[in-house]
């Protein structure tokens, strides 16, 4: 047998005796002979555990690991090393979904938690369990936006990552909704192109934008409500600490990917995407939600709650069609946001801020770059450069470092975590400048 | 002791958990009106604190490690820990998605070689593996229906058909994908309902969706003849794969004309449930649909992996390229496994499901009496005089530290009781449950009155669902 299966030839035979059975052939009786074949048969033998590892390794070897100057939705914040330990337990590794709550308080528990520090985070009533990521919590909330006001368009800001935008079209495509893109001026979304639209379901913004730049949205969920249309905020959540809460700007629905909260970058997932939102739009949001309640000696306990609006009690009259979500990446930015405290992600902001206006420092006294927007930046930047960026690109991977993302007409998207240092960058410039040369 | 903290209600003013000495107050440069009035409240708590906090809290949970975990629909089965070896390298860690494709070829391969390990596990001719789970690959999948007709212009096929056992995600995911769900019947098998079906067919219809195995556990054996019927009137055939585990090593999807196909690959393929993730949902389809998939998609070039978003591509589905981690520990599975033993999957599902099914076909009522495949519903308890319903025994399982199987579901069998026996479990832990399962029947006719309190050795007992939904209280400051 193989080290998973656990039956030996004797248990096969005895268990096939009760069932009344001849051979396993028997069990098929139902699938058509000419439908039967084998699974697989053009891939190789089993690798033992360490031809495995070796085998991995080497193939991990093909990737380069690099010093990260590049952001663009996916940031390069460290990783306390208490996180893996604790979410790699096996209890909230190898468990399902919490259906059976007397059995699953400590992943009913971690989401109540989640949902506390993403409301405080957010400064709005109610957030979910999670959802896959912040392109999809995002597309989700202007789903949620035309499903609430029955208008089939949204705005979205020019300034939010074009990858984002995408996930959003996707969504909204199929369901007939148009999506309108707002014009940006100088990096900044335009509130005057807003006031000049109507019937529109909602509009959707990001902060820090895309070019890094923390926006000023005052005014906007005036404008936005008067045409009783949702305010959608797309949030680097690492930034909330700092920068103004979609709270504070009036924001109906805040959205946003959980990557920044120490989940290391792994080509791209899995990651985690949150949603929360106000009172009014509680019985809209999608997902599981986890609340708090009581069992019969009166003790504190939690379950899944508010289950009408969700798929399996709503069918085709769902909304939404997400059942799983991010769980156990959802514990991991728990743990992240537990431990790091306001504080220490005040910290990772400061050095965040410090080291990447720095760098922007350092590259336009190289007089290779020119200035594109202002500096209200907090960790990610948009320069342009006097070269192709494209390609010094190469070069600089061979030397071990990542560069900026190169955006069109020789802009240089840079981004910067707490990470870095001043000798770090002091080195990465002088590289750039030699490679320049 | 029993732990009942929040991490909030551990919290003292001047504990940190972090270790960065910042003295610079260069933030302050940054006007005022970006910046948070309202100051941030977290808890503050030191490492240990958290450590603690978080074992404890783990303690409290039941997973696959634990015990027998049947859940229907779910396949609990082991998950093995050299996966989480290899998804933890430094390798796969710590490369950045938009990294240029010559730095990042080792991932690309991986992402490469688990579209031709899925290929080969269901037949298709291409995978996307950007889905995120499995209603996510369902939506993708819909989605490629709805763009293959778009493209042919052909905008009357507004109706996807379902059967009325289908998961809840299906009929969710077709109304979210934009199409009306028309809903077809089962039979007294189990089955769909075939006259039922061709009822139903008309150049409205844009496809069907299927789980076979069904989730009563049932093997649609009019497969070929539910397909020819689809394909005849244009439309296409989309498999959810919820349930392939029953068929590794016995059949693939596209044998039975399917076109499109989503899998769980944190079911049948062992990556972890994680408390409800991240899974993965790959969707994999036939070649004439291969330009439908969302991009971007890996191909091999002059002996390199590049990106490539399809002609027709439905979308971008998510930031970046899925669960790639996930993925990776598919990859690890299969690899590990090899072709000899992942052919094996299906007969010791079905074997184990059936083994459950004959040894308590006496105490509790087989929903479909026919062989099943990798999961048996039950219809409640044989005995229905004495009240006890399938909650009952579901929360009394517990006092005898099993995980209960799904219950009331599928939602046409009224007392449903859906279990799934995974090829990693031993013939001793299947006696164990049903000498289990059979001691609770004899309990509701014995000592009904266990039944009203159980379970009874958790940690909590029943918790009050209603008081929850009415006054809902959904974090720290309402409590």
């Amino acid at each position: 047998m193989f080290k998973y299966f656990p039956h030996t030839e004797k248990d096969i035979k005895e268990m096939l005796a009760t069932i009344g059975a001849n051979s396993l052939d028997d069990l098929f009786v139902e699938v058509p002979k000419s439908i039967q074949n084998k699974a697989f048969v053009d891939i190789d033998k089993r690798l033992s555990e360490h031809e495995l590892t070796e085998q991995l390794i080497k193939i991990s070897n093909q990737n380069k690991i690099l010093e990260i100057y590049r952001g663009a939705g996916a940031y390069d914040h460290y990783t306390p090393s208490i996180i893996p330990y604790l979410v790699g337990r096996s209890e909230f590794l190898t468990s399902y979904t919490p259906y059976q709550p007397e059995i699953s308080q400590g992943t009913l528990q971690y989401i109540f938690e989640f949902q506390s520090l993403i409301t405080r985070l957010t400064g709005l009533y109610i957030a979910n369990a999670s959802m896959y990521d912040g392109s999809t919590s995002t597309a989700e909330a202007a789903l949620m936006a035309s499903a609430h006001t029955g208008a089939k368009k949204v705005l979205v800001s020019q300034t939010v990552n074009p990858k984002i935008l995408e996930v959003i079209k996707t969504y909204c495509h199929y369901q007939d909704i148009e999506v309108v893109v707002i014009p940006e001026e100088n990096g900044y979304t335009s509130l005057d192109f807003i006031k000049a639209q109507s019937d529109y379901a909602g509009v959707v913004v990001q902060n820090p934008n895309f070019y890094g730049l923390i926006e000023d949205y005052s005014g906007f969920s005036d404008v936005i409500h008067d045409a009783n249309a949702l305010f959608i905020m797309n949030n680097d959540p690492q930034t909330l600490a700092v920068i103004r809460s979609p709270g504070e700007y009036g924001v109906d629905i805040a959205t946003g990917d959980g990557q920044t909260l120490g989940i290391p970058l792994s080509f791209g997932g899995p990651y985690v995407g949150y949603l929360a939102t106000t009172k009014k739009l509680m019985r809209r949001i999608p997902g599981r939600i986890v609340g708090a309640t009581t069992d019969r000696n009166e003790k504190r306990g939690f379950v899944l709650t508010l289950q009408a609006r969700e798929q399996h009690i709503r069918r085709c009259r769902a909304t939404s069609n997400i059942c799983s979500n991010q769980s156990l990446m959802a514990l991991w930015v728990t743990i992240y946001m537990s431990l790091m405290g306001a504080d220490g992600l005040e910290k990772v902001n400061e050095l965040s801020y410090t080291y990447s206006h720095y760098l922007y420092e350092k590259l336009l006294e190289t007089g290779y770059f020119e200035k594109v927007h202002d500096q209200n930046f907090i960790k990610e930047f948009v320069l342009k450069a006097k070269f192709d960026p494209k390609k010094i690109e190469r070069k600089l991977v061979n030397k071990g470092y990542l560069f900026g993302l190169p955006l069109l007409d020789n802009q240089v998207l840079f981004a910067v975590t707490e990470k870095s240092s001043f000798s770090k960058i002091d080195q990465f410039v002088e590289v750039l400048k030699n490679v320049l040369q | 002791m029993y732990y009942n903290k929040l991490i909030f209600e551990i919290s003292k003013p001047g504990r940190i958990g972090h270790d960065l000495d910042v003295k610079t107050t260069n933030l302050d440069k940054l006007p005022a009106n970006l910046k948070r009035a309202d100051k941030l409240v977290f808890p503050e708590v030191s490492e240990p604190d958290v450590v603690r906090h978080y074992t404890n809290l783990s303690s409290k949970n039941f997973g696959v490690d634990t015990g027998f975990y049947p859940l229907g629909s779910c396949t609990m089965k082991y998950n093995p820990k050299i996966n989480e070896k290899v998804a933890s390298l430094p390798g796969f860690q710590l490369v950045h998605p938009l990294a240029p494709e010559y730095a990042v070829q080792g991932s690309m391969q991986i992402l490469y070689e688990t579209d031709l390990l899925l290929r080969e596990a269901t037949g298709m001719d291409k995978f996307s593996l950007a889905p995120f789970a499995g209603a996510h690959g369902e939506l993708t999948g819909l989605w490629i229906i709805k763009k293959y007709h778009e493209l042919r212009k052909d905008f009357k096929r507004t109706k996807i058909i379902i059967p009325d056992s289908a998961h809840g995600t299906n009929p969710a995911s077709v109304a979210v994908a934009g199409f009306e769900v028309l809903e077809v019947k089962s039979n007294e098998n189990g089955t769909v309902n075939v006259e039922a079906l061709k009822e139903l067919l008309s150049d409205e219809i844009a496809g069907i969706m299927l789980t076979n195995p069904n989730t009563l556990g049932i093997f649609e054996k009019d497969i070929l003849e539910i397909s020819k019927l689809i394909h005849d009137i244009g439309g296409l055939l989309y498999y959810d794969g919820a349930n392939l585990n029953a068929l590794l090593g016995r059949g693939k999807p596209a044998m039975m004309g399917f076109d499109i196909v989503h899998l769980n690959v944190h079911k049948t393929f062992s990556t972890p449930h994680g408390g409800g993730g991240p899974g993965a949902g790959p969707v994999g389809v036939v070649k004439h649909l291969a330009d439908f998939l969302p991009g971007p998609v890996v191909e091999k070039k002059n002996n390199k992996y590049v990106f490539k978003t399809p002609k027709h591509s439905v979308g971008r589905t998510g930031t970046f390229y899925g669960n790639f981690l996930v993925i990776l520990r598919t990859n690890s599975y299969i690899k590990t496994l090899g072709v000899e033993n992942i052919n094996k999957i299906g007969n010791l599902a079905v074997l184990n499901a059936n083994y459950i099914r004959k040894l308590l076909e006496n105490d509790y009522v087989v929903a479909i009496n026919d062989l099943c495949m990798h999961e048996v519903v039950f219809d409640g308890l044989v005995d229905k005089s004495t009240g006890i319903t399938t909650l009952d025994v579901a929360k009394r399982l517990m006092d005898y530290g099993v995980h209960p199987p799904t219950i009331y579901f599928p939602l046409i069998i009224s007392q449903a009781m859906m279990v799934e026996p995974v090829e990693t479990e031993s013939k001793e832990t299947l006696d164990h449950f049903i000498s289990v399962m059979k001691k609770i029947a004899q309990e509701a006719k014995e000592n009904p009155e266990v039944f009203k309190n159980a379970p009874h050795d958790t940690i909590v007992s029943r918790l009050d669902e209603v008081q929850a939904a009415r006054n809902p209280l959904i974090k720290f400051d309402d409590l």
